[in-house]
């Protein structure tokens, strides 16, 4: 084979390499900034493919989407086109935690989405393979495809998923191959090995499709969507969906099955020690659930929809490696499956990613300028967690062409602020995933005010639009109007008044009270109190809900103000990112090498690296203050 | 910034020490000194001692001094020190540190020196408030006490508290991250309630403690109480010689009242001693009736003498009626002379009390007395040797705000408020213990060592 000639096939601001979910994100930003922006991508067919679950959002996730969508990105808008159920989850507990999720249809979510990137001014989007990102004197210049085409960049965002050396595993068949049978990148890795990159494996893995003719849901528990359907982007709130949801089924796991899973376990390329990749244990495999939980006789299964132009059945908890033969016994013991055929199998796919503390909390590269990462590539998993961070990529890139500052959100403003922060500082050694307990503050970091919250920053780098700038202003508004009426309403003891608490359940009032603080009470809220207030004017459910959460949440909220403002005060102690710490006396030798390879930016970031004790951190704040009055003194 | 402090103990003695650390420290020596030798300090004479006077603005001699100059950095905070020797006693010291002041020194905040010398690099933070502790120690019990806390006894009481929150905490999380999970149950707000309940008891437990923790670092303040010539002195000094007596110290500017620190078996007493016990002057006459009940309501313990040798009478009735509900040792005194003195007085007015008939001449009842000291101090449910004692105002503080959170998530449990919030409290609860374990970092948690330093030190 002679040598592929090179041409120069365009020149860019912002090349994005791969069209997932973070790919999509990360080409749209620059785009909407006014970048001239490329994305390539491996396949047109597989722009944001959703290889895995066939469902955005829930705990954390649906956070995450939120605050995608309050900055300007396209995922929630995308999903509210193309789901087929939602659900709030955790709607028994408080606010913080209330996340939503719905199922989508996989076919029209990529299509929706591509049109929507076919169709973005100052954005290209082309299939080919990157199979090089060339760097110059410490800077990326470009990307090179497999036929030869060089793109000239100014900057590159790498995005390739569970693409680079893809290798999936069904029991002793093994396969280079990317995700469903899709084309594997085989050359980039070298590629950047040869410029010095290390690359780490990791694995994950899908369960299986059946027909959903073949599928007893008779068997099963039905769990339909809510009756109320709230959209996840700010954008749609207040428009009414009438549609028909398409359920989801619960079912279980039986002893015979788990038997089947013992039996061939040792078929199992990870229990034989071919997957070297490290794996979730949050998002264990039937065979890691059996193995691991032998106590429990029963696991449980969720059978999903991936859409409505099809009849193919995710099956939830059940991923697997297993050999197919296996697969095929195992499920038909899974109750309501027993005549059920497949579509497609489960396996296990293992793919390269790199050390993110390399990166910057922007996801530029700390040696190479100009070059991001983001997504899988990065050592996460999940379609949102790849979102947010191709978001933050894209915009970051466009920010450094226009000679801005890094647009860096904190762990105090943004679950995409904790997961960035996570991954650049600590570090990941299995696929890293959202949880809202991976959020100190998660009290204000609520999914129902990601807007509030983020809405101004997205505006303000030019990547939120007018329109949804003043629709966040607007909200803004009305919830505080509506919170300064109710804190001006006297309610006063009267007979009248404390028949009215009485029968709402409540208890007579003893001296006159403002209307917000009946609302507090804890079996009162804001619909309930209506009785009570003569003056209210219908407001948006989205109003009601925000108004109601910030009387009844107040006092936690403000000690959650309190923790964020100590918080602050470490993050605000800024570090040079060059310093010795081998300087910094009585610092253990592991924190010193933890922290010259990590380099935090901040105090705070450095105390979340993992290896340094606080008591290095009070060594280094010793530090930091004697090396402020040596200057002090030389001023003297 | 120079700073300056008195750097011995306030109270009648040979000498006392007045410092100064900073970069004028000289300059300002050389303001208010003049030698008799040599005229002024310089580099020359870094690190000997020079003979001369302190004078005032108006070249009015205050005191006759030794000085030494100490260049910086090999000196206690790497700083330029300058140490004053003066006489003794109050005056001088106070004149020649308003001199150092008035000629551009600031005064030291408390352990100001100390903590110059570390932020300067010279000491380690490593315990350091342990070690401050030991220096502060006045008994041995107490300074088993810092030991205790250097091995970290109550770091690993600290740490078995902040795990249970993180058992209760991993509960709550799991059942928010994993909605309709059927592995994980819903943490139950009784079972909160009772954990949380649990854990109040303990950190109570430890707050508790911290009332002997004090008197352990300062002594049991205990006062002697009695009219004229019933035998004070001679308890006093039966005490002092019997035990070992650890400093003598006038606090403050009350020159009317000494202290002395004596050592019962470990336990620390500061005999709160009036000038008046060791003439004859009667405590209540010589400072009146409300300067001896603010005495006897800043006590600890009241050392209460009677004369069994003479009747009752008015001062004796005073004194009974200022001890009625106060923690107070009756002694019956001079029992080898004739009985004048009516006891059902004292058993129907004072029958709660221990009471000991003694007779120091013959140095009858003195082991009973320390004896009971000792009962009291131990009695109660606080097992001295095995337990944890907080000691340190910082760390109480701390337990103090635990507290008042895990008040919170249970008031909020039974409230049935939501998990979420409730879990706001548990973190803070669980933070505010770190604090003390130094296993959650405060930006400002230097300043708040290093503000209970003694001053000068």
């Amino acid at each position: 084979m002679s040598e592929v000639k090179r041409y120069i096939a365009g020149e860019y601001d912002v090349v994005v390499v791969g069209a997932g979910h973070a790919g999509a994100e990360a080409g749209l930003a620059p785009a909407r900034m006014g970048l001239k922006t490329l994305i390539l991508t491996m396949s047109l067919d597989s722009v944001v493919a959703m290889s895995c679950n066939p469902n955005i959002g829930g705990t954390g996730k649906g956070h995450l989407v939120r605050e995608i969508d309050a900055l300007g990105g396209e995922m929630a808008i995308n999903i509210d086109k193309t789901f087929i159920q939602s659900r709030m989850l955790n709607t028994s507990k408080g606010p913080a935690v209330h996340s939503l999720r719905v199922q989508a249809d996989k076919v029209e979510y990529h299509t929706e989405m591509k049109k929507v990137l076919e169709n973005q001014e100052n954005l290209r989007l082309i299939q080919g393979e990157a199979t090089d990102i060339v760097i110059e004197d410490g800077k990326v210049v470009g990307v090179e495809t497999r036929t030869g085409a060089f793109y000239k960049a100014k900057a590159v965002v790498v995005c390739t998923g569970t693409y680079l050396n893809g290798k999936t595993y069904m029991g002793e068949v093994e396969q280079s191959s990317g995700p469903d049978g899709r084309a594997p990148s085989l050359l980039l890795t070298s590629a950047l090995e040869e410029k010095g990159f290390d690359f780490r494996r990791m694995k994950t893995g899908t369960p299986a499709r059946l027909h959903k003719d073949t599928i007893d849901f008779s068997k099963m528990e039905i769990q339909p969507g809510d009756d109320e359907i709230i959209p996840f982007s700010f954008i749609n709130s207040g428009k009414t969906y009438d549609m028909e949801q398409v359920p989801c089924y619960l079912t279980y796991t039986t002893e015979e099955s788990h038997e089947i899973i013992r039996q061939s376990i040792i078929r199992s390329p990870k229990y034989a020690g071919e997957i070297h990749g490290a794996g979730a244990r949050y998002c264990p495999s039937i065979e890691d659930k059996v193995m691991t939980f032998t106590d429990r006789n029963k696991h449980q299964i969720f059978i999903e929809p991936e859409g409505l132009g099809t009849k193919e059945m995710y099956i939830q908890g059940a991923s697997s490696t297993l050999p197919e033969e296996v697969q095929l016994e195992l499920y038909k013991h899974i109750i309501g499956l027993e005549n059920a055929e497949f579509m497609r199998s489960a396996y296990g796919i293992e793919y390269d990613t790199i050390d993110p503390t390399l990166l910057y909390r922007s996801l530029e590269h700390r040696t190479i300028n100009n070059l991001f990462f983001a997504g899988q590539i990065n050592g996460t998993s999940g379609y949102e967690e790849a979102a947010a961070q191709g978001l933050i990529a894209g915009i970051n890139s466009a920010q450094n062409i226009l000679g801005r500052e890094p647009f860096i959100l904190d762990r105090s403003e943004a679950y995409i602020g904790v997961l960035i922060d996570d991954i650049v500082t600590k570090g990941v050694d299995e696929p890293y995933r959202i949880m809202t307990s991976r959020a100190e503050y998660r009290l204000t970091l609520r999914q129902d005010n990601a807007d509030l919250r983020l809405t101004k920053k997205g505006f303000e780098i030019g990547l939120a639009s007018k329109e949804r700038y003043e629709k966040a202003l607007e909200k803004e508004k009305l919830v505080t109007e509506e919170l300064e009426r109710l804190r001006n309403i006297k309610i006063n003891p009267t007979k009248e008044i404390n028949k009215i608490m009485l029968s709402l359940g409540s208890t007579e009032l003893n001296t006159s009270i403002t209307l917000d603080k009946i609302i507090r009470r804890p079996e009162l809220n804001y619909d309930k109190v209506e009785i009570l207030d003569e003056t209210r004017k219908p407001l948006l459910r989205e109003i009601r809900l925000q108004v109601e959460t910030q009387i009844k949440y107040e006092g936690y909220i403000k000690k959650q103000m309190e923790q964020i403002e100590q918080f602050k005060k470490l993050e605000n102690r800024k570090l040079d990112i060059n310093m010795d710490y081998s300087k910094v006396k009585n610092l253990r030798i592991e924190a010193v090498e933890k922290l010259s390879k990590i380099r935090p930016e901040s105090v705070g970031q450095a105390s979340r690296v993992s290896g340094v004790s606080p008591a290095d951190i009070n060594m280094l704040l010793l530090h930091l203050e004697q090396e402020r009055r040596r200057g002090e003194n030389s001023v003297e | 910034m120079t700073i300056a402090a008195i750097s011995t103990a306030v109270g009648e003695a040979g000498i006392g020490i007045v410092r100064m650390s900073g970069s004028k420290s000289l300059e300002i020596a050389n303001k208010i000194f003049k030698g008799a030798v040599i005229e002024s300090l310089d580099d020359k004479s870094s690190r000997k001692m020079v003979y001369g006077h302190i004078i005032d603005g108006e070249n009015k001699i205050v005191d006759e001094v030794l000085i030494a100059y100490m260049k910086g950095p090999h000196t206690y905070t790497r700083e330029d020190i300058v140490e004053i020797y003066c006489h003794g006693g109050i005056i001088p010291v106070r004149k020649v540190l308003d001199l150092t002041l008035n000629n551009g020194a600031r005064l030291s905040e408390p352990g100001e020196f100390t903590k110059r010398a570390f932020l300067n690099g010279r000491l380690d933070l490593s315990q350091a408030e342990a070690v401050m502790d030991i220096i502060h120690a006045k008994t041995e019990k107490s300074h088993e006490t810092s030991m205790d806390q250097l091995e970290g006894k109550l770091s690993k009481k600290i740490r078995e508290l902040r795990d249970e929150i993180l058992n209760i905490l991993a509960r709550v999380e799991a059942s928010i991250d994993y909605p309709g999970e059927d592995s994980i149950e819903d943490v139950a707000y009784k079972e909160i309630i009772e954990r949380g309940s649990n854990l109040r008891a303990e950190i109570l437990k430890l707050i508790q403690t911290s009332t002997r923790g004090t008197i352990l670092r300062d002594g049991l303040n205990t006062i002697i109480l009695g009219k004229p010539n019933v035998g004070k002195s001679s308890l006093l000094n039966a005490i002092l010689r019997e035990n070992r007596a650890i400093v003598t110290d006038v606090p403050g500017t009350t020159r009317d009242v000494i202290e002395e620190f004596v050592n019962i078996d470990g336990i620390p007493l500061k005999l709160v001693d009036t000038a008046g016990i060791r003439d004859t002057d009667d405590l209540v006459e010589k400072i009146g009736v409300d300067r001896a009940k603010d005495l006897v309501d800043k006590s600890d313990l009241i050392i209460a003498v009677f004369d069994v040798s003479k009747e009752l009478d008015n001062e004796d009735k005073q004194i009974i009626e200022l001890i009625k509900n106060k923690k107070a040792i009756i002694i019956i005194n001079k029992i080898d002379l004739e009985r004048k003195f009516e006891e059902k007085f004292i058993t129907e007015d004072l029958s709660d009390k221990i009471i000991i008939e003694s007779s120091m001449v013959n140095e009858v009842g003195i082991e009973e007395i320390e004896e009971s000291i000792k009962e009291m101090f131990y009695s109660g449910n606080l097992e001295l040797d095995s337990g944890i004692v907080i000691n340190n105002i910082r760390h109480k503080n701390q337990l103090e705000k635990a507290k008042k959170n895990i008040d919170d998530v249970i008031e909020a449990a039974e409230m049935n408020v939501p998990i979420d919030c409730i879990e706001v409290d548990l973190k803070n609860c669980w933070e505010n213990l770190g604090e003390i374990s130094g296993d959650t970092i405060g930006e400002d948690i230097l300043d708040k060592i290093f503000s209970e330093f003694c001053l000068g030190k």
